[in-house]
């Protein structure tokens, strides 16, 4: 039980919408920051600091580029990323079965 | 708003799963499109009996026999064919987009994002490469063929889009390919069937999808 809390919280995604964010880059390849907003249904703000730590953690990489004139920010999961959200389910897994019981 | 995974371990499984679904799906198709589609093909076919003067299922004519030299309306069968079409597919279109965009507002989902356009890209481009295909079946004159193929096409192409949003259309492709292929083996029965594919399957489609998802 201590260990599955613990894998909860090492990997940083015991907060939602950091979970959130998540959930949506391992199933999409880039994803323009104002699609997770919308998606997320979140601030301008509020969105950047959970992205800041997720970057922070090398669990995103950023690719800032021009689509014309507009400056355009997509995010893309990394190896590190994904294996640190499949960590993370496991473990929410782990404890739905261990209430279960 | 703010709900911890650590105190709620099935929400948030349940939160990651709808989070995953809404961002790779798209979920604003309404069924209300498919009722839309359907008429309008219906109406396209009946013009198209209007034209040859024949009934569905009527005995002894070969629809694409009398094709051959039915004029109406000052058209020839060919230039006729490809008007009956457009305009189909122009007022299904414009349904579908009208219907399926009143869905997305009500859900608070944006309809232009990057997951329209690869469904998009993902539906017009065998569409499109059908579309042409069949222009080439009526320029050489295989008008026996054209009704089949734009099933198959079309099936096709909904087969390529079924993985971006709601599964049941991947059955719909392969009913409407299963029709197609069908017609090719039963040419003279290429309206029907067209009817069948075009009309009748997006009627229903639409109302079992209006009853599961609009309502």
């Amino acid at each position: 039980m201590k260990k599955i809390l613990s894998t909860l919280k090492e990997t940083k995604l015991d907060n939602r919408i950091r979970l959130g964010i998540m959930s949506i880059l391992v199933v999409n390849s880039w994803v323009e920051f104002k699609q997770l907003k919308t998606i997320l249904d979140l601030t301008d703000g509020n969105l950047a600091s959970h992205i800041k730590a997720l970057e922070k953690e090398l669990y995103i990489e950023v690719k800032k580029e021009f689509v014309g004139r507009k400056p355009q920010t997509t995010y893309r999961v990394t190896t590190k990323g994904r294996t640190a959200f499949e960590d993370h389910l496991s473990a929410l897994e782990a404890l739905i079965r261990r209430k279960d019981e | 708003m703010v709900m911890d995974p650590k105190q709620n371990p099935a929400d948030a499984l349940l939160q990651i799963r709808s989070l995953m679904e809404r961002s790779t799906r798209f979920l604003s198709l309404s069924g209300l499109s498919g009722i839309v589609a359907g008429v309008v093909s219906l109406m396209g076919l009946a013009i198209v009996y209007v034209f040859l003067e024949m009934l569905p299922f009527e005995q002894g004519v070969i629809y694409y026999i009398k094709a051959l030299d039915a004029h109406r309306w000052g058209l020839d069968s060919k230039p006729f064919f490809v008007l009956d079409a457009l305009l189909i597919i122009l007022v299904a279109t414009i349904g579908c987009t009208y219907f399926t965009y009143r869905k997305a507002r009500r859900q608070g989902q944006n309809l232009f994002d990057a997951l329209t356009k690869r469904l998009l890209i993902n539906f017009l481009v065998p569409l499109g490469v059908g579309g042409i295909f069949c222009l080439a079946l009526l320029d050489q004159g295989y008008l026996n063929l054209l009704a089949p193929s734009t099933l198959i096409f079309y099936g096709l192409a909904l087969l390529n889009t079924s993985k971006f949003t709601f599964d049941e259309i991947r059955y719909l492709a392969y009913l409407e390919i299963s029709l197609g292929l069908l017609g090719l083996f039963f040419l003279r029965y290429g309206l029907e069937l067209w009817g069948v594919g075009f009309g009748v399957l997006h009627i229903v489609y639409g109302i079992i999808f209006y009853n599961k998802y609009d309502k």
